[in-house]
């Protein structure tokens, strides 16, 4: 974990309001379901933003966000050259090392971004990966996720084309040897619902507001069946089975 | 330059302290700098007993700031004897344990529990809500926080210092009723109880609807009652509110501060404590200041 300046590379509008930012990496750690706090200003807000990591390469990092406020407005403006602040990389990531066969990742939104990553590291640990992407009207990453996985499916609630329904109505937990997954809270209570029916070890990623990013301020602590936990250092990924009862 | 300060006797390499809440112990934002270069870290708000905290939202940025509502999660003062103390004391700073309570007997037996262990002041948070006085704040009325000093006083025989609540129906009164219940120093300011609310939900964000205000938006408030509190009480201050530059520190300490804590800044810079230490020695040379005594007050 380090807090330093960076330059951005690109910053490419891929929906209406979906950018992906790639900034030099600087050397910094990065790992599947990780995160970074980044920021391109000084006084005019006060807090950092927690973005996950799309993409970990040797010399740059992606992060894929949606516009929602003020901090995002700000990073969506950034052009090649512009600087930034990261902290990072931080939390507690998928756990890829501890999982072996084959592995479904099952993500919603703008919880499909880090499973990229997660993809990516799950394919060089030698695990065979599906990936269930379920997309509200647009969709977006479907190709980067292809290198990575045996097979892509997903769903679209509102779209020409794809399966029209919910990505959960895709998955068959029976059928992997753990499943991974990040997106709204709702859809990730059902994928692990499903997987503690089948016996299948399920890990989420959660989202909280935070502050400091880094343990200290207790602003993102959740509830789980192990106590109070902070989604930015114990988690963001946490055995399903401590979250959802 | 010499930045070294001393408050109750305890000697502050610099007058820079982590101000309670927005550091934790300290363990986090040492893997980011050497913490030990701080003059002082005042720890996470402890209770006698350990706490959850509230739920819902816990943090909002606002315009130049930012609301909490953290509730005091922490894992109790035995635990925090226990093992969270040693961990502070690999760092070479002053160890101030903050307390809260939410009756008298818990201040008293918390204060007595942490008097007796190996930390070098005590700061008294007395803005919690009061159980008892159906939930009214022990820092809102001058005769209701000095019963606690004076209760906290009795049984605890290390530096105490009074955590003021800007939300105090006059501050000057409360700095002056808790110095004559016994205070060795001030600090101030807390949050301001503030609101905010969602107007897709129809809801207030919090859960408890108000909460904690920080940040720069309150800073020039937060001048005013220190150099307000400064002028009435003979007892050191440290001045809290907003800190995020060394001309900060240099306005507070013009008002009277013998030192100041840094709260919501670490999060907007978690280097932020080490970078106004090495803009203070820079600051004071170009300014011509050669120790903060001489312009300590001089408003």
């Amino acid at each position: 974990m380090n807090y330093f300046e960076s330059n951005v590379i690109s910053n490419k509008q891929l929906t209406d309001d979906i950018f992906v930012l790639e900034v030099e990496r600087k050397d910094a750690t990065a790992a599947a379901g990780q995160f970074f706090m980044l920021k391109c200003w000084d006084n005019e807000l006060t807090l950092m933003r927690p973005i996950s990591i799309f993409k970990a390469e040797a010399d740059t990092l992606h992060f894929m966000y949606r516009v929602i406020g003020k901090g995002t407005q700000r990073l969506s403006q950034l052009h090649k050259g512009d600087k930034l602040q990261l902290l990072g990389a931080l939390g507690t990531g998928y756990p890829i090392q501890q999982v072996h066969g084959r592995i479904a990742l099952v993500g919603g939104g703008l919880g499909i971004p880090p499973l990229c990553q997660t993809a990516k590291e799950l394919a060089a640990h030698g695990a065979e990966v599906v990936a269930h992407i379920g997309y509200r009207d647009k969709l977006f990453a479907l190709e980067d996720f292809k290198p990575y996985c045996k097979d892509v499916l997903f769903s679209i609630e509102k779209g020409e084309i794809g399966y029209h329904g919910f990505v959960t109505d895709l998955l068959k937990p029976e059928q992997f040897d753990a499943v991974f997954t990040c997106g709204p809270e709702i859809m990730m209570r059902k994928v692990a619902a499903m997987c503690a029916e089948k016996g299948v070890a399920c890990w989420c990623s959660m989202e909280n507001r935070m502050a400091c990013g880094i343990g200290a301020c207790l602003g993102c602590s959740i509830k789980t069946t192990e106590g109070m936990k902070r989604c930015c250092k114990d988690g963001p990924v946490f055995r399903a089975e401590t979250l959802f009862q | 330059m010499n930045l070294q300060t001393t408050i109750c006797n305890i000697k502050f390499k610099n007058p820079i302290i982590a101000a309670s809440g927005t550091f934790g112990f300290g363990e986090e934002f040492n893997k980011l700098y050497d913490v030990s270069c701080l003059g002082g870290i005042s720890s996470k708000g402890l209770t006698l007993h350990p706490k959850e905290g509230n739920e819902g939202i816990r943090v909002y940025e606002t315009p130049s700031g930012m609301m909490n509502s953290v509730g005091l999660q922490n894992p109790g003062i035995e635990a925090f004897i226990k093992e969270g103390i040693a961990n502070m004391r690999k760092f070479d700073t002053v160890l101030i344990a903050n307390m809260g309570g939410h009756s008298m007997e818990d201040y008293v037996t918390g204060a007595k529990m942490l008097s007796d262990a190996d930390i070098d002041m005590l700061e008294l948070n007395i803005s919690c809500p009061n159980v008892k006085s159906g939930g009214m704040a022990f820092g809102l009325k001058a005769d209701v926080a000095s019963e606690v000093v004076r209760a906290v006083r009795e049984v605890c025989h290390k530096p105490l210092i009074v955590k003021l609540s800007p939300n105090a129906e006059n501050i000057v009164d409360m700095a002056k009723a808790c110095e004559a219940a016994g205070a060795d120093a001030l600090s101030l300011v807390n949050t301001f109880q503030a609101m905010a609310i969602d107007i897709h939900k129809r809801k207030a964000v919090f859960n408890n609807v108000y909460a904690g205000l920080s940040g720069a938006a309150i800073k020039p408030i937060a001048l005013r009652m220190v150099h307000s509190v400064c002028k009435a009480v003979n007892v050191p201050v440290i001045g809290i509110g907003g800190i995020a530059t060394a001309q900060d520190v240099l306005e507070f300490t013009m008002a009277g501060a013998a030192a100041v804590q840094i709260g919501t800044a670490n999060f907007s810079n978690p280097l932020i404590c080490k970078d106004i230490l090495s803009d203070l020695e820079q600051l004071c040379q170009r300014e011509n200041i050669h120790s903060l005594d001489e312009i300590r007050g001089i408003i």
